[in-house]
């Protein structure tokens, strides 16, 4: 019995957003009398951080404390059209649509604080403390809250914004094929290197290195958690998980969480991650998002890692320790390629 | 079938409930008791994220007979903050971004406790050891485990 170790890359080029029938957005922010936003979105945060982003953009684009905004999501019934959270779309689509939609509500929170301060909206500015003063005048000021109040029991304004983003649908080209599915795209390259056991055919994880270009990066600790975690869904994918172990026959199929193969805490190993940002010229503040990115380079790059290690290659997932040793079997024993 | 009369400690408090004989002590802690901090998730002692600390050891409730509790002490998340504070465990999950859906974090914290309760500083192979029983999809475990072992070292946000 050997362990073979073997190293293999995979680089990608990723679409943000889809491309059926367009893509749209939209997000709903007003102003409450307490001086405190809310944002309504239909949009689904799963855990990827959705909430804490769109807060971050609304918060920065009104000019006021991130700790003044609040994000209600997922009422499909009562908020604002989404298309929903997937194809790594969350932060480009949502972000613009709620970035577009705090933009009109801060120019009527503008308007309602010049109106009490008897200056032009125009010299007025945001200290992102919660104040609106005059231009070079710090003195004359007024708080959000005392706009909000003013708004809503004085002048009866509503400080509220509508946003929405679409990137339109693209059509293919009946002559040449060609279309424009996405706005914008991030790229990735990971390493993986494996050690594959040649009388198990079991596949332990060894290291993984990777460099994630993804436009700005809104709040790094999310994007890092993204990256961190999405790459276990990949080695998930390449190396575990199946509804159909056998298809078509199905009796085969797993059933339970015993038999639905994940890794465990014990599987995991080192990933270094180096983030790039290269700011988008069409994302909210430069975002472009890691979305499902994160778990797509691990599946190329394991199996790669794999043909270097023991010289089979398998080509349907997930990457089992049968097929492993069922392939080394057929070329009559492990053949390590150079190391890379 | 008639109803037995359970009694056993839940979080520090006395409490008595009537169960069908075979009900599992999540059904139990969830629909008789109300405390929806112990998750279902697989019902078959797959996942981990409905574990719970019984007289400080831990159990998966879903495969535990309610009736084994009688008399005992059964430690939920709902009772893991103290007062107002959180617990220095939930503190370092949250500072290390150990939660993302979420869903595991119930289980992870409670076998995380059951650690920290017996060995206070342990080593990452036995953090590792200690949620091997726990799925996350999410977190790929690691800012779990650094979680778990900030929290041992004391390296927790105020």
């Amino acid at each position: 019995m050997t362990r073979h170790r073997g190293r293999g890359m995979a680089s990608i080029n990723y679409p943000i957003g889809m491309n059926l029938g367009g893509d749209p957005s939209q997000a709903l922010v007003h102003s409450n009398p307490s001086g405190k936003f809310t944002v309504a979105l239909s949009s689904i945060d799963l855990g990827q951080g959705m909430k804490s982003v769109t807060r971050q953009i609304c918060a920065e684009t009104l000019g006021v404390p991130v700790e003044d905004v609040y994000v209600d999501t997922a009422d499909s019934d009562t908020g604002p059209h989404c298309m929903g959270s997937f194809a790594s779309r969350g932060t480009h689509r949502v972000g613009n649509a709620v970035m577009a939609a705090a933009r009109e509500a801060r120019g009527v929170m503008m308007e309602a604080a010049a109106e009490e301060l008897e200056v032009n909206a125009a010299d007025l500015e945001t200290d992102g403390r919660g104040n609106i003063h005059v231009k070079g005048a710090p003195h004359r000021s007024i708080s959000t809250k005392d706009v909000a109040i003013a708004a809503q029991f004085k002048q009866g304004k509503t400080i509220s914004g509508r946003g929405i983003f679409l990137v339109p649908l693209s059509n293919v080209d009946p002559e040449t094929g060609e279309m424009s599915p996405a706005t914008c795209y991030a790229h990735a390259c990971l390493v993986a290197e494996v050690e594959v056991d040649d009388e198990t055919g079991e596949v332990a994880m060894v290291r993984m290195d990777s460099a994630y270009e993804l436009g700005r990066a809104l709040n790094p600790r999310l994007v890092e958690q993204q990256l961190v975690g999405g790459a276990w869904m990949g080695v998930s994918h390449a190396l575990y998980e199946t509804p159909e172990p056998y298809y078509p026959d199905p009796v085969h199929g797993p059933r339970d969480f015993v038999e639905y193969l994940m890794p465990g805490p014990g599987d995991i190993c080192p990933h270094d991650i180096a983030v790039l940002e290269r700011p988008a010229p069409d994302g909210p503040f430069g975002a472009k998002g890691p979305g499902e990115m994160c778990a797509n380079p691990v599946l190329p790059a394991v199996a790669n890692a794999i043909f270097n290690a023991v010289g089979v290659r398998i080509d349907e997932l997930p990457i089992t320790p049968e097929k492993v040793l069922r392939a080394i079997k057929a070329q009559g024993g492990a053949r390590p390629q150079a190391r890379r | 079938m008639s109803k037995i009369p359970l009694q056993f400690r839940h979080n520090g408090r006395d409490v008595a409930i009537f169960v069908d004989g075979g009900t599992n002590l999540l059904v139990a802690l969830r629909e008789l008791i109300g405390d929806m901090t112990p998750k279902f998730g697989c019902g078959q002692g797959g996942c981990g994220t409905c574990s719970v600390l019984v007289d400080g050891e831990l159990h998966l409730s879903c495969l535990t007979l309610a009736e084994t509790v009688a008399g005992r002490s059964v430690e939920t998340l709902d009772g893991m903050k103290q007062g107002p504070s959180l617990h220095p465990l939930q503190r370092a999950f949250a500072d290390n971004f150990a939660a993302q859906c979420g869903y595991c974090t119930p289980g992870m914290l409670m076998a995380a406790k059951a650690l920290l309760d017996r060995n206070p500083s342990p080593s990452r192979d036995e953090v590792i050891e200690a949620i091997s029983g726990n799925i996350c999809r999410c977190t790929g475990y690691e800012p779990i485990i650094n979680a778990i072992l900030a929290a041992a070292s004391g390296r927790v946000s105020a």
